[in-house]
């Protein structure tokens, strides 16, 4: 494909960029609010209190207002796959197909089917039949997320697949091998829980508005009391899952894992930084120590990433460069079977067209010997596998600390809430009222380590970014981009506009 | 008494019919829809490979060109 233009490549990654931070600003609301919606139904239904079903009706509304402005934003990312990814999208149409499909029948008969109910059948169905509807939408909802975090995880770590160099395309082999690779199932409960806990502070943000205005205080305690219960499960939940992500990465992706780390030398028994400020001037093989202020956790990372205090764990320079003693393969070897593998693929498609199937089986013999290293065939130099290290390290250190922050907060308003005291804390509400900004901002740090630290892979080890985008004008991606920013800005000043007056008006306006 | 399919078209017209905040939203829904699908995938987004070739085996061809001309810079 010649030079790549980087411009292209920059512009192409920024808009992908752009609109899945965006689509994802709307996403984990409705993941999460709709198992509260049906917690709180729940106990409607058991108490047959009316104040539950006002309570309902009200949180109803808001996720109402979230799903109807989020609604179709993720299409924006399928249209970019064909036009601005058009080689990657060639390459894993057989692997993304399934998953995909599965999602859009889950998510148009689970969803569109059920969310009527759920909205236009107070009154007139059964109240049996209508909390079935709710939760229906909340599994639907989420379930139509485990389709697509599939589709994530094994851009992450491809397997179940052979590639079929007649196609040029990733082949599916085993879909139970894709549905329940570690990594996708890793990904999808850590998303999930994660997403339940940005709704868990969405409740808590409005309740201690209300609780400061001394606005709605019994639905506001109500609600607290029952998203307090939520949210530390689920922030349980998202440590373990937290944990296993880590895991994975240590044995599938142990260069994201040094990056957010900011781990440049390996060692066994490696430290885990607690609280650390890196070194800008840093770079791979420098011989600089990364951090300028380190305050670490003995032998954490090697505990966290392979379970035993002394388990060696590789650093950015291992991997570049190769660790003899622990026998690690550095990248410039990758680098040179991954140039074989291509000019044996090239070899191979030659030998097709001049019709000689011996030449042809030879090439292909040879391909697979080195197919695992595809990838690295096109990068230049092994420092071009390094992903933002300080972008990884800090995105990861906030969502860790900012999540630390959400268990205290379910713990401290579940032991208010139980004593009914939370609004006499008056200390403590701020706290409520931002923890859904801070809610935000941890959600998108966990993609960015997720996306930003297995950078240049858009498949892992099989394809960098610079050979999946299509061969555009980067003038065409970056006018896109822009138009896209304006778009998706508006739907989130419409949301907020209207959220806030929703908020105003309280459960009455319902 | 109606039939299951009359019953279900009323449900969902007398729904639609007593939104007030629902109708603000589905006018958001039906805007955004129109310019995503009739403007922007319609003039900024047509599939690269399908605009430009007409066969499965094209494509093939074209993409395996592109992964196997080695390239200058990869990210």
């Amino acid at each position: 494909m010649g030079e790549i233009d980087l411009a292209l490549v920059n512009w192409s990654r920024a808009q992908f960029a752009l609109t899945a931070m965006y689509h994802w600003l709307f996403v984990p609301l409705t993941l999460g609010l709709s198992f509260l919606c049906a917690f709180f139904e729940t106990i409607y239904v058991k108490t047959g209190n009316e104040e539950w079903k006002h309570l309902t009706k009200f949180w109803m509304t808001l996720f109402g207002i979230n799903f109807a402005i989020g609604v179709a934003t993720g299409i924006i990312l399928e249209f970019e796959f064909g036009t601005n990814w058009s080689n990657y999208s060639w390459m894993v149409g057989d692997i993304f197909g399934a998953p995909l499909a599965v999602e859009g029948i889950v998510a148009f008969f689970l969803e569109a089917t059920f969310f009527a109910v759920m909205f236009f059948g107070w009154d007139r169905v059964s109240k049996g039949f209508h909390l079935f509807s709710t939760w229906m939408v909340a599994v639907g909802s989420n379930l139509s997320a485990l389709w697509i975090l599939v589709a994530n995880g094994w851009m992450q770590y491809p397997t179940g697949m052979a590639f079929n160099p007649d196609t040029v395309r990733f082949e599916m082999q085993n879909f139970w091998e894709v549905l329940f690779s570690p990594v996708a199932i890793a990904k999808f409960t850590h998303t999930t829980s994660t997403s339940f806990l940005v709704a868990v502070m969405f409740v808590f943000a409005v309740s201690s508005y209300y609780l400061i205005k001394r606005r709605h205080v019994e639905m506001a305690k109500r609600s607290i009391l029952v998203a307090s219960v939520f949210g530390l499960i689920s922030f349980v939940y998202a440590g373990l899952t937290g944990d296993e992500s880590a895991y994975n990465n240590a044995r599938i992706q142990p260069m994201k894992l040094a990056a957010y780390e900011g781990l440049y030398e390996g060692k066994r028994g490696a430290d885990l930084v607690a609280f650390g400020v890196m070194n800008p001037d840093k770079t791979v093989g420098d011989g600089q120590d990364p951090f300028l202020v380190e305050v670490a956790i003995p032998k954490g990372l090697s505990l966290l990433g392979k379970r035993q205090f002394d388990a060696f764990i590789p650093g950015v320079n291992d991997l570049v460069y190769g660790n003899a003693e622990e026998n690690i393969v550095g990248y410039d070897q990758k680098i040179e079977r991954g140039k074989q593998a291509i000019a044996d693929l090239s070899a191979y498609k030659d030998a097709q067209k001049a019709g000689d199937a011996g030449a042809a089986e030879i090439a292909l013999a040879q391909f697979k010997e080195n197919q695992e290293f595809l990838g690295f065939g096109y990068l230049q130099k092994p420092e071009d596998g390094i992903p933002p290290v300080q972008t990884s390290y800090y995105s990861f250190h906030i969502m860790v600390y900012l999540a630390v922050f959400f268990g205290l907060l379910c713990l401290a308003y579940l032991v208010y809430g139980i004593k009914d005291t939370i609004e006499e804390k008056r200390w403590l509400l701020p706290f409520g009222v931002i923890s859904f900004f801070l809610a935000m901002i941890a959600s998108q740090a966990g993609w960015v380590v997720a996306e930003v630290g297995r950078q240049p892979w858009a498949i892992q080890n099989m394809l960098p970014v610079g050979v999946a985008t299509s061969n555009l004008a980067a003038g065409n991606v970056m006018t896109t981009f822009w138009m896209f920013a304006i778009l998706f800005t508006l739907l989130l000043l419409a949301e907020i506009k209207i959220m806030l007056n929703q908020i105003k008006k309280g459960p009455e306006g319902a | 008494m109606a039939s299951y399919p009359v019953r279900i078209v009323r449900f969902y017209r007398d729904g639609f019919k007593s939104m007030t905040l629902g109708k603000t939203l589905w006018k958001i829904i039906f805007v955004k829809l129109f310019i995503m699908f009739a403007v922007v995938k319609f003039f900024f987004f047509p599939d690269f490979l399908s605009t430009r070739f007409s066969t499965d085996e094209q494509r093939a061809d074209y993409v395996m060109e592109q992964i196997t001309a080695p390239a200058q810079k990869s990210n």
